[in-house]
């Protein structure tokens, strides 16, 4: 089998991924890639024609919540996640899309 | 330029629904509350945490469908959209690609040259991201998800308009379609709808379709035209340079009446959706469209033919006032309470309409109760007050939504019908003018009208004018 996973996929899945790869890293990464999609591959010796695709495992439908406000302010309990908090609001690198 | 271009438009429109609570958690989804303070481990995206979905999303996903004549998708998913940015706290958006909730249908657009269909190729139901304040002075940003899960809808159009006033004519239909549904007030200048819209151009009767751009970051109806005449034109000069169009979004700045190109984040548009796992598939039952279809309440056009037809209404008073959910609502329920909707169109087509555009307002501002201008009609119709009295008081059922019939017991606004009263201050006038009196007997007609305004202000305003009149003239003989 030839190989799947190339310098330039490793590249642009870092990018997607917003990972910073070392040289070694990008190495091993394709490897591991590699391993994986061998490992997924032995799914295709299978016949699956006439299966219909599976999104879910079990069989249900329909989990609805009605519209119905029961959350009230949890501020204070939901910035203690915050790497970093200032005026009630998550404090992140700044980030500005042009 | 010798070669005619043809524009070729398509909109993305998003509108934000109309729920008390969010997509897939309990938490408000109220505007102006302190950041933050509507969030929970769902729309903060906490690891574990687990969607369930707001019933009314979908109901509403439906009803807007069912009125733009899209087909339901009886068994409708959501998939993951990735992307990292800090708006979005689990790095993926919740939407639907694969099973949107609604297809194929259309809505009818009025232009000048018409009517047209646009063609509304899918509707699908998605939640919001957050807010993202970029700090001067401190090289940070702060993050408010308090918008973070608040349901939407996104109206993907067919490529179908051709020009910036079928564009309007479109959103407008959608915005009254919607309004009166009530699933979301649609407000573009505070983003309850939003349109990015998609354009390219070819040679006229060319078949295939130009490269086409995609703008953002339109917020009213104005910059939606000024931006499409300034694609229109800049990719037509491309073109014309022998130069090729770029597929890329743009940002319209509305300021500069220019758009430039959004950085492309090193990559292309790649969001690698895949079905949402933490949701379970919607089963729409035949049983639920009927059910959501018979709760449809009466839309636009219905209305705009009714009040025709039941009121007497003429066709462009029936459009001004179904213009607006608010304005017909109000315009209906008056007109039940005082039986007469000619007298109350004409306050809401006349004072209405000026005082909303003195202030700047738009309809759905509106704070009048029916009931008060019921009765400003029905003191006017039984001369318990005259028509400039009658103006006053209606500023302040405008601005103050006042009780007409206790502003006027107030103010001792009443008009005077005591005739005696009235016959004893018209005769000192006449005393009092010798001059106009003559004036008018030797046939000077306008003379009678100084002697009028006279006896009006003498009465504050408040006489019967036809009594006055009337009086006057006997006096005179």
């Amino acid at each position: 089998m030839g190989k799947i996973i190339t310098d330039e996929m490793i590249d642009y899945v870092s990018i997607l991924a917003k990972l910073n790869l070392s040289d070694s890293e990008k190495k091993a990464a394709g490897k591991d890639m590699e391993r994986m999609l061998e490992y997924i591959d032995m799914l295709n010796e299978l016949n699956t024609d006439g299966v219909e695709p599976m999104t879910h495992i079990f069989p249900i439908s329909n989990v609805f919540r009605e519209d119905r406000e029961e959350n009230g302010d949890s501020r204070e309990k939901m910035l203690e996640n915050a790497p970093e908090a200032r005026d009630g609001m998550y404090r992140v690198p700044k980030t500005v899309e042009q | 330029m010798s070669r005619q271009y043809e524009t070729v438009i398509g909109l993305e429109v998003h509108v934000e629904l109309a729920t008390q609570t969010k997509i897939f958690c309990a938490c408000s989804t109220a505007f102006g509350g302190e950041p933050n303070t509507h969030t929970c481990p769902v729309c903060t995206g906490m690891p574990g945490a687990l969607p369930v979905l707001n019933k009314k999303v979908v109901e509403y996903a439906m009803a807007v469908g069912l009125a733009t004549n899209c087909k339901i998708t009886r068994h409708c998913k959501f998939d993951r959209k990735n992307y990292f940015y800090p708006d979005n706290p689990q790095n993926y958006q919740i939407s639907q690609l694969y099973a949107p909730i609604c297809r194929n249908g259309y809505v009818e657009i009025e232009t000048e040259s018409g009517s047209k269909k646009i063609g509304i190729h899918e509707i699908h139901m998605e939640e919001d991201a957050g807010k993202l304040i970029h700090d001067e002075w401190e090289d940070c940003s702060l993050v408010d998800y308090n918008r973070s899960g608040v349901p939407l809808i996104e109206i993907v159009s067919e490529p179908d308009m051709r020009s910036a006033e079928e564009v309007i004519a479109y959103l407008d239909k959608l915005r009254l379609i919607i309004q009166y549904l009530g699933a979301s007030d649609c407000r573009l200048q505070e983003g309850s709808m939003r349109a990015d819209v998609n354009l390219s151009v070819r040679e006229a009767g060319a078949r295939e379709f130009g490269t086409r751009t995609e703008m953002k970051n339109l917020n009213s109806f104005k910059a939606i035209a000024r931006a499409i005449e300034g694609e229109r034109a800049r990719q037509i000069e491309l073109l014309e340079e022998g130069k090729q169009v770029v597929q890329e979004t743009r940002r319209w700045d509305d300021n500069k009446e220019a758009s430039h190109a959004m950085r492309s984040k090193e990559d292309a548009r790649d969001y690698r959706y895949f079905p949402e796992p933490d949701l379970p598939p919607v089963d729409i039952s035949e049983e639920w469209i009927e059910e959501v279809r018979s709760r449809q309440p009466e839309l636009r056009t219905e209305k705009l033919l009714r009040y025709q037809k039941e009121f007497g209404i003429p066709q462009y008073d029936a459009e001004l006032l179904t213009e607006s959910r608010k304005m017909a609502e109000l315009f209906e329920a008056a007109a039940a309470i005082c039986g007469n909707p000619k007298k109350v169109s004409n306050w809401l087509m006349v004072d209405t309409m000026r005082l909303l555009k003195e202030n700047g307002q738009e309809p759905e501002e509106l704070n009048i109760s029916p009931e008060y201008l019921a009765k400003l009609v029905e003191l006017t119709d039984s001369g318990a007050i005259n028509s400039s009295v009658a103006r006053k008081v209606f500023r302040h059922i405008f601005y103050e939504n006042m009780d007409p019939e206790k502003y006027i017991e107030e103010k001792g606004l009443k008009t005077v019908n005591d005739e005696s009263a009235l016959r004893e201050t018209i005769k000192r006038i006449l005393e009092e003018n010798p001059k106009s009196v003559s004036d008018y007997r030797n046939g000077k007609e306008k003379a009678l009208g100084f002697l009028v305004g006279q006896t009006m202000k003498e009465m504050k305003g408040k006489a019967n004018p036809e009594m006055v009149n009337r009086i006057l003239k006997e006096l005179l003989q």
